[in-house]
């Protein structure tokens, strides 16, 4: 466990540049449930994280704590060097550097695909709509979506639906993107091309956070792996090392469940 | 039958009136409702509270009331309108409180997930409104939306009360001329707000099958 937490501090040991999302200390409580405990964690920028953990273990807390749309009793979390404002324009501000792709995709339901992945890049970005609609059919055609955009994202498969959820992302240009269970309510035939599409993305060198259950997007993907229990970071280290010899016993048990059928 | 007939100009110079306030009604408590409603759900308090005690007073209020303050009060004011505006101000303003109530009901029926994903993409609290949460909100609330108007539609009546001559001004009028044939002119200008309410409901109904959020 000493080991992993040492590689965390060493960028060079993941690949990556400089630190992007640094959380410091931060502490958060539903009620009496304390669902975040002291949680320190270092997002270089280039690198992939995948967050593994138990149902519970705060993951998908500490996801959506980094763009804010859970607030922190304690510590402090900054993008880029800048500290995470608690509301108004600059918190919109920052918020519109790290993209998010939801477990329930969250399309805007009354908008068409195209118009969903141009919203925010009009309304926030103050981009003129003509270079918006040309850069969204650009990220459509890039996650396979082109012949879809003039569809109601309920006229979409699932699979398509998050691929759109990327593109919607990527159109904003963020600094990372946050992938909460990006694949968990989708029909098994439909896991693949949405990982396709964030491999590639790793590939292309975008920093991302992603909390799954997918092993195989972790071992071929992620640069670490960060596991997480009852609200606190039990270990981490490059996937390779975690899925063969995890050093935590917390670890061990949440592979033995996974991992045996 | 004939008396109908006789002074159809009249009755339907009436009913032209009853739509100019029934429109001027439409704009200013749809506008006037959205404006509350983004306020109740807004997460300031101190506008929370203004929209809810807007809601709360005036739909406690009878219309005549509202339509005696506007009619009485406003003048003491200085602010001194035509009648007819003053009728389109009243109805509005009464109608605007149903108006915010069915709208936040609608507000309620948006996933939490699309306001989560508007402010994810950076927008703020009025952009998420205005661009995600309000046009699916004032979707899936047609159908009491439709009600709301065909109520104000008859409540326009209320102004023939107030020195405004629509189509139940209208009635009366011709009704101390013509008592002999109060029956037909009953009749008669009823069959108008008829035709008129199937009107607005067809409408309605169109907007409905139209803009129906598929989700």
């Amino acid at each position: 466990m000493e080991g992993a937490q040492a590689q965390q501090g060493d960028p060079a040991a993941s690949g990556a540049g400089r630190p992007l999302v640094v959380l410091d200390k931060v502490n958060k409580h539903f009620g009496d449930l304390h669902v975040l405990r002291d949680v320190d964690l270092t997002v270089h920028a280039g690198e992939v994280v995948v967050v593994l953990g138990p149902s519970g273990s705060g993951k998908s807390t500490l996801c959506r704590t980094i763009n804010r749309l859970e607030s922190i009793d304690s510590g402090t979390i900054t993008l880029d060097g800048q500290p995470l404002a608690a509301e108004g324009k600059a918190l919109a501000r920052l918020r519109s550097e790290v993209g998010m792709v939801f477990q329930a995709f969250n399309l805007f339901a009354h908008k068409t695909v195209l118009e969903n992945v141009t919203l925010g890049p009009i309304k926030v970005r103050g981009l003129d709509k003509a270079a918006a609609v040309k850069r969204g059919r650009e990220l459509l055609d890039r996650v396979g979506i082109g012949e879809q955009a003039d569809k109601l994202p309920a006229q979409l498969s699932g699979g398509q639906q998050q691929r759109v959820a990327i593109a919607r992302a990527l159109a904003m240009d963020p600094k990372v993107i946050l992938f909460d269970e990006p694949t968990s309510a989708l029909d098994p035939e439909m896991i693949n091309e949405v990982l396709e599409v964030m491999i590639q993305l790793a590939r292309d060198g975008m920093t991302m956070v992603v909390i799954t259950h997918e092993m195989g997007f972790a071992r071929r993907a992620a640069n670490r792996v960060v596991f997480m229990d009852l609200g606190e970071i039990v270990e981490q280290a490059d996937p390779e090392t975690f899925f063969s010899s995890p050093q935590s016993e917390r670890g061990k048990d949440f592979l033995s469940k996974i991992l045996s059928h | 039958m004939e008396i109908l007939l006789d002074n159809i100009g009249k009755i339907l110079e009436g009913f032209q009136v009853t739509l100019i306030l029934f429109a001027g009604g439409t704009v200013l408590a749809l506008v006037v409702g959205t404006v509350l409603a983004s306020m109740r759900v807004s997460p300031v308090p101190p506008l929370r509270l203004v929209g809810a005690t807007y809601v709360n007073v005036v739909r406690n209020t009878p219309l005549v009331l509202i339509f005696i303050i506007v009619v009485f009060a406003l003048p003491e004011l200085g602010i001194q309108f035509s009648f007819r505006l003053f009728a389109i101000l009243a109805v509005g303003a009464y109608t605007a409180a149903f108006v915010t109530e069915a709208l936040r009901s609608g507000v309620n029926t948006v996933q939490a997930g699309q306001a989560e994903a508007a402010r994810a993409l950076g927008m703020t609290f009025g952009q998420t409104l205005s661009h995600v949460i309000m046009p699916q909100a004032a979707r899936s609330v047609i159908p009491p939306m439709g009600s709301i108007l065909i109520a104000l539609l008859k409540n326009t009546s209320v102004a023939a009360g107030f020195g405004v001559i629509e189509a139940t001004g209208t009635l009366r009028e011709l009704g101390r001329d013509f008592p002999q044939a109060l029956y037909w002119l009953f009749f008669g200008i009823a069959l108008g707000y008829v035709v008129l309410v199937l009107l607005v409901s067809a409408v309605f109904r169109q907007l409905e099958r139209r803009l129906v959020v598929v989700r």
